[in-house]
């Protein structure tokens, strides 16, 4: 069979049901298998939004996203969403087409050295040079996107291996001899863990995403809530443990809790679990976790030790650890935990509920209020800026609910596209964006991709006529500001109606209540868009 | 700052090397020679780098390494347990008079004259970075032209072979 029939084929074998892609003169062969094959193709309308709906796909269903982009500028245009992919550690598949193998090399049209452009933030690459390679290497590449720390893999295919005939058998079993990844946690490490713990005075778990990529968040929960150990998160963390819990105290650093941060320096010992504490998790003070033994579970040993040193290290599966740690942990009661309890109790109670003031929306009552109309399956996808940390410290967790946002990379405009991955991956679930104006016109062409796919989402425009996060900076640096002003926004909500969607602008409480409900009841996507006071600050 | 030496098994194929290069210059290693070629499997090769840092540096970049799928091992060579060895050519300006006292040089260093021309000759020694840099010391004064040195390249003394060792992790 032809090259092209055998990457289908491939995909197949994975169970891949769903495509993002924009395909290309590179990947013809391969888009006339796709369209032959029972694959659903969704074609988006810039690549790195193919990359970004792969990556939102991911992160909903635990599968591997794929995706599909022509060789040169399709490669290159899909960059920034393989560099948010592998910063967040979500498992993707990038096939990128590639010139003829023997134009590779003499600059021909469309041709990017694409393996070699991404290869610092890919967890592995390939460029196939041979067709009958195209089994092993696709079966290789999933397993490592999606086994231990999870990440993005690009597979670059020149246009004559799609139309090579080879043999298609695929391969049972993945043989790597450099990629062994460590599951199951250190039995004498764990035990030493599990003793420090349970001599703490004030234990401490703090997660990340691992967490959520390990599918932890049950066992997780009964793990705290037997071992009696209050709890806080990293931004990648969020989603890992109910928000209304009593164990909960937020999230850490510089835009995280006043409870959490807190605790934090005062622990003395602080299980991190699937976290790797990276400079927005610690603020960069020198107090962050100073009095603490440290315990830290990861996956990836090279995250151990990196940015905060570890008096015992476990590397490991989260959930593997974590179910052994539920089974073998005692409640640590006959300290002084129940004071720690107590005391953890009062800085939780600084963490203030948002209130509706004015003038204009306040953003954070806004995601609060939504947050408690929403059902228990809710996700809501967040963009990166203000908008990032408004929605993030005010939705509520709980039940099955979701927060996605780029983390690590913190890329603007990955909202809109992730959230169509979301939504396609999970039919049934209700999507919300929450987005600023800034990143919100980085992806707006995606409002085509939910025109054409007929998805319903939720838009949750905060409009201050600002880069506001920006803004703040410059504010609070140099106390003046440039090029983040944004007053010649458009007008959103014709917008909307362009691509046939409702929406309303809002700029009362009464309004926006009123467009919430609008919005649940509304057929397709519906946006509203909140008039936000620019000087609006983001704690 | 202190140096290390590590050797490392990948897979013998291209990209495996700008991976790997990558990785030092990405991360803000500093590296001061590399050295690859093909093992006794065709399939592996085997490089040896030499780093500069701390404790800390060694501990991130054998882990780094280890991340790359390509890499089947790291390991530290350390001094003692090791066998180091580098080879150098140095072309040295020389006299018909000055030849012998050179040829006499070479000869205490068990290094070999394998070029000779009216004004200069080569001289190709192999040896510990030690060594070399004795003997340039020492042909220095006539004048040196070039010197091309191939990197340090290193072997565990005794018989262990690196296949036989746990990955790093499990060290």
């Amino acid at each position: 069979m032809q090259g092209a029939k055998a990457i289908v084929q491939c995909l197949q074998k994975e169970k891949v049901e769903i495509i993002f892609g924009y395909p290309g003169a590179a990947v013809i062969p391969l888009y006339e298998e796709l369209r032959q094959s029972s694959i659903e193709h969704i074609l988006v309308r810039h690549e790195q939004a193919a990359v970004h709906g792969a990556n939102g796909y991911a992160r909903v269903t635990g599968k591997v996203g794929v995706c599909v982009v022509t060789s040169g500028p399709g490669a290159t245009n899909a960059i920034t969403g393989i560099a948010t992919a592998y910063m967040d550690s979500i498992p993707i598949v990038i096939i990128t087409g590639q010139v003829k193998r023997s134009m590779i090399g003499h600059d021909v049209f469309q041709e990017v050295d694409i393996t070699g452009a991404t290869e610092p933030f890919t967890k592995h690459s390939y460029l196939v040079k041979d067709a009958t390679e195209i089994p092993r290497i696709f079966k290789e590449a999933f397993y490592i996107a999606s086994s231990g720390r999870p990440g993005p893999v690009l597979i670059d295919i020149p246009l004559d291996v799609q139309e090579e005939e080879i043999d298609f058998s695929y391969p049972e079993q993945v043989v790597i001899r450099g990629y062994r990844p460590t599951f199951h946690g250190h039995p004498g490490q764990i035990k030493r863990a599990l003793k420090r713990l349970q001599t703490a005075k004030r234990p401490l778990v703090c997660v990340g995403g691992g967490v959520l990529s390990a599918g932890a968040e049950p066992i997780l929960q009964q793990f705290i809530e037997k071992a009696k150990i209050p709890i806080i998160h990293t931004f990648m963390g969020i989603g890992a443990f109910p928000t209304g819990s009593p164990y909960y105290l937020g999230m850490i650093g510089s835009h995280g809790h006043y409870s959490a941060n807190r605790a934090i320096n005062k622990a003395d010992v602080v299980l991190f679990i699937g976290a790797r504490i990276a400079d927005r998790a610690t603020g960069g003070s020198p107090q962050f976790a100073q009095n603490a033994d440290i315990i830290h579970v990861d996956i990836d040993p090279a995250e151990i030790g990196k940015n905060i040193g570890a008096l015992i290290p476990v590397v490991g599966d989260a959930k593997e650890v974590l179910q052994v740690f539920a089974e073998k942990i005692e409640p640590i009661e006959p300290f002084d935990s129940k004071e720690w309890l107590e005391e953890t109790e009062k800085w939780k109670s600084r963490n203030l509920p948002p209130q509706p003031t004015e003038p204009g929306i306040n953003p954070k009552y806004a995601v609060k209020r939504l947050s408690q109309i929403l059902d228990q399956e809710a996700v809501l996808v967040a963009d990166v800026g203000q908008n990032q940390m408004w929605a993030a410290r005010n939705f509520d967790i709980y039940g099955k609910r979701k927060f996605f946002s780029s983390g690590g990379l913190g890329t603007m405009g990955y909202s809109l596209p992730a959230a169509i991955g979301v939504k396609v991956g999970d039919p049934k679930r209700t999507v919300v964006v929450v987005a600023g104006d800034g990143g919100f016109q980085m992806s707006l062409p995606e409002l085509g991709t939910i025109l054409q796919t007929g998805l319903k989402l939720i838009i949750l425009l905060f409009n201050n006529q600002r880069l506001g996060m920006v803004r703040e900076i410059q504010d609070r640096r140099y106390q003046a500001l440039h090029g983040v002003h944004l007053d010649h926004n458009p007008d959103f909500i014709k917008l909307a109606q362009a691509y046939g969607f409702d929406g309303k602008q809002v700029t009362t409480y009464e309004e926006m209540e009123k467009a919430f409900q609008e919005a649940f009841t509304s057929k397709g996507t519906y946006i509203i868009e909140c008039i936000v006071n620019e000087k609006e600050s983001t704690l | 700052m202190k140096r290390y030496v590590l050797s490392v098994l990948v897979e013998n194929h291209s990209g495996v090397l700008s991976r790997v290069a990558g990785l030092f210059s990405r991360r803000g290693y500093n590296i001061d020679s590399l050295s690859v070629g093909e093992t006794e499997d065709p399939n592996i090769s085997r490089m040896t780098i030499v780093v500069r840092g701390d404790e800390y540096i060694l501990e991130q970049i054998k882990k780094q390494l280890n991340k790359l799928i390509d890499v089947i091992k790291v390991m530290e060579l350390k001094p003692e347990h090791s066998i180091y060895r580098e080879l150098a050519l140095i072309k040295v300006n020389v006299t018909p008079e000055q030849r012998l006292a050179i040829t006499g040089i070479a000869e205490i260093f068990r290094a070999k004259i394998i070029d000779v021309a009216s004004e200069s000759l080569v001289v190709e020694m192999t040896g510990d970075e030690e060594k070399i840099a004795a003997f340039i010391g020492l042909v220095e004064p006539y004048g040196i032209r070039e010197i091309v040195r191939t990197g340090l390249t290193a072997l565990e003394r005794g018989d262990k072979e690196i296949k036989q060792r746990k990955k790093y992790e499990e060290e």
